[in-house]
């Protein structure tokens, strides 16, 4: 820690000890604030908790200074005490996050913390995303460098952040990606454009001693390197994505300590051309769990990312199942096509109709013994055996969409969708035995504009399912007073709950005031986990009952 | 912890100093490297619309208001190209789950726009940007002299005022 401070200081000192006092004059201040508050109502009935505190806040504030190539921040946060949905761990206030960079054109450097992403992230990626609670940024140093167009080499050692302190393990990483047609001076754009990358991560966390049982201790490696390759080739309409990862033996918490060597292959091709876009996309994921902690569980100290391959939805009642990538093994295939009704034709009438169709199919891989007296997946072994692309049994997740957008006439827009999604709630959210979720979910969304700035906004969702909770129903309408004034009143109800007694309704009234970036939102009422759009804006809340307050800025 | 205290006094007090400079010193685009969908490789600080207004808004496919946003001023964007010149960069913040999505979406709905691919954030990060959709504006001189966040039926409205104001030398509020 005062070694890492003593780093910046100097840094800062150096970079700045270049400048004149004149020049640090004409620096730039910008940052953002956001405050979310939340007085709470017990609500025995719906599982809403007696908050003891009545009020629980958080807030964070990002300030960032820049001059020239100058570049140093810090953000505060606070978490008095965390909204309920946060992990309480949050608790606390204090200053997690801050920097000092400095950037040209051919090199880089950034000490303190900071976020960086190799290739799709399957090696390495340090994300945050403050609505979530989610932060596993890295602290420590980066460069970047530059020595020739078409090459750029990063490199990075630290600990990722743990709530407010930072994890047992030491991230180092190497990637490197080369432009191979800027490297040959290949301007012409008839020809194909390739890009190649690779990568190298390695975590070291100190030995352990982990008991399997009273005779039995697991000898744990201390330096595990994960590497990926990468190639990316455009040409006019074309893309190809491709990466490849193999991670070396890491027994984890995530995958029951055993010793088998991950890997994971993503492949994307999409074609593309005014009014006409498709996609296909396949992924198998194999023991890539990858935490710069061994007995980490939750969702913290990830050191990469393993994208889900299905449509992430936006309306609520479709995105009340949402699938989440299964560490431990899948095989995931997705398809998606974009077409729009030229303007003038019969459907598509004076602005043309878009039509979207989305199609996702998760399965687990099909895993076999090591040998005849070893189970699957034993504590202390090799784990099992598996080859590429052998689909499994078991249906993880599949999702079917359809959705319609037209635009009838300067007033009146509609857009219906209609939803098929299959969702293994005994893997996906670890209720073991329930019976998988088969809903089908159907979404009409209309919008009226009563005068160039003033609209109405109504949206029906329904979802049906014998499983989980049974049928939903949702309906909202939002009045909208372009560019300041919204008002929505919404309510979702569980109607086809197989329980008579929990039948409940959620209502919500929320209103929003916005001055250029500044916008504060109050909503009262009921809510279930989720994300949740209103008045323009979009973003994960917690379950609740109570008045909520959103402030937020920009500066 | 005490360092971190000393640590911040030391850039506060150099924020300080320049706050008050700021008035008449509009920021500027930051420089960070995004994608383009053609795979080449963009610094921000390098974005520019020949001294002409330029529009950034910072878009998601899971946003909807922000999708609504594009979609309404794609019906006029000709029209305003022809009148004021300005140009609309679209970026898109999704992750890798879905960045490969993003061109056939595009594509798909017939946009114009310049879009660039901010996979890890980078360039939200960069300026600030805490609720999508988050739009900006800038002078010819690349300066940002407005920005916006969230979308409602008729804002865009506003924001092509602004740009009109940009063109005839009139005060931003």
């Amino acid at each position: 820690m005062r070694r890492l401070y003593t780093l910046v200081c100097t840094f800062i000192l150096i970079t700045t000890g270049t400048l004149t006092a004149q020049d640090l004059l004409q620096g730039r201040v910008s940052g953002n604030f956001q405050l979310d508050a939340q007085l709470y109502q017990a609500d025995s009935a719906i599982g809403a908790e007696d908050v003891s505190e009545a009020m629980l806040m958080n807030s964070f504030a990002n300030i960032n200074y820049t001059q020239g190539n100058f570049i140093a921040g810090l953000r505060f946060e606070s978490y008095l005490n965390p909204i309920k949905g946060y992990d309480q761990r949050y608790k606390g206030t204090g200053v997690p996050f801050w920097y000092a960079s400095w950037q040209k054109e051919s090199f880089g450097i950034t000490v303190g913390h900071f976020y960086e992403q190799f290739g799709s992230g399957m090696t390495l990626r340090s994300y945050e995303e403050r609505n979530l609670g989610y932060d596993n940024a890295i602290k420590g140093a980066r460069f970047i460098f530059r020595p020739y167009k078409g090459i750029a080499i990063k490199g990075l050692i630290g600990t990722q952040r743990f709530f407010w302190e930072s994890g047992p393990g030491i991230v180092r990483g190497l990637d490197g990606e080369f432009a191979i047609n800027d490297l040959l001076n290949i301007l012409s754009t008839d020809l194909p454009r390739f890009t190649l990358g690779g990568s190298f991560v390695s975590k070291y966390e100190p030995s352990a001693k982990i008991l399997v049982n009273s005779d039995q201790i697991l000898i744990l490696p201390e330096n595990v390197a994960a590497i990926s390759t990468r190639l990316n080739i455009h040409h006019k309409g074309f893309a190809i994505d491709g990466e490849y990862a193999h991670k070396y033996n890491d027994p984890s918490a995530i995958n029951n300590f055993i010793y088998k060597e991950g890997r994971s292959l993503l492949l994307q091709a999409s074609y593309s051309q005014k009014g006409f876009g498709m996609l296909l996309s396949g992924k198998v994921t194999d023991n890539m769990s990858f935490k710069s902690k061994r007995t980490e569980r939750g969702s913290m100290l990830d050191i990469n990312y393993l994208p889900a391959l299905t449509r992430q939805h936006a309306y609520t009642l479709a995105a009340m199942y949402p699938y989440a990538t299964q560490p431990n093994g899948e095989i995931a295939l997705q398809g998606q096509v974009n077409y729009k009704i030229s303007k003038g034709t019969l459907l598509g009438g004076k602005y043309g109709t878009d039509i979207a169709i989305n199609f996702s199919n998760v399965t687990s891989i099909n895993r076999d013994s090591i040998n005849n007296e070893t189970p699957i997946g034993k504590t202390g072994t090799l784990g099992y055996k598996t080859n590429y692309f052998d689909f499994g049994d078991e249906l993880y997740f599949r999702d079917f969409n359809i959705e319609i957008q037209h635009k009838f006439n300067n007033e009146f827009k509609a857009l219906v969708s209609w939803i098929n999604m299959h969702y293994n709630i005994d893997i996906i959210e670890g209720h073991p035995g329930e019976e998988a979720v088969k809903a089908n979910i159907f979404i009409a969304d209309v919008t009226y504009k009563f005068s160039s700035k003033n609209a109405l906004k109504a949206e029906v969702q329904h979802l049906a399912t014998k499983q989980d909770e049974g049928n939903w129903m949702q309906a909202m309408a939002e009045f909208t007073f372009s560019p300041r004034w919204f008002f929505t009143l919404m309510n979702q109800y569980n109607y086809g709950n197989d329980d008579k007694d929990r039948r409940f309704h959620y209502p919500t009234v929320a209103v929003g005031y916005t001055q250029d970036s500044n916008r504060l939102s109050l909503s009262y009422g009921k809510q279930r986990e989720g994300i949740i759009c209103v008045g323009g804006v979009c973003r994960n809340v917690p379950a609740s009952n109570g008045l909520s307050i959103t402030l937020s800025s920009n500066f | 912890m005490k360092n971190v205290i000393t640590l911040l006094l030391l850039i506060f007090s150099i924020s300080i100093l320049s706050a008050q400079e700021s008035d008449k010193n509009l920021r500027q685009l930051p420089q960070v490297t995004v994608k383009n969908l053609s795979g080449h490789n963009i610094n921000t600080a390098e974005l520019s619309n020949d001294g002409k207004p330029m529009i950034i808004s910072f878009w998601a496919l899971w946003c909807k208001p922000c999708i609504n946003e594009l979609t309404t001023i794609a019906d006029v964007y000709d029209e305003w190209t022809e009148e004021t010149g300005v140009k609309l960069v679209a970026v898109s913040i999704d992750d890798a789950r879905s960045t490969a999505k993003v061109a056939p979406t595009v594509n798909g709905k017939g946009w114009e726009y310049e879009v660039l691919l901010d996979a890890n954030g980078d360039f939200k990060r960069a300026m600030n940007v805490n609720m999508i959709p988050h739009t900006f504006l800038l002078n010819g001189q690349g300066e940002i002299v407005w920005q916006h966040t969230s979308f409602s039926e008729g804002s865009e409205l506003e924001l092509i005022e602004m740009v009109r104001k940009l063109n005839s030398g009139l005060p931003i509020e």
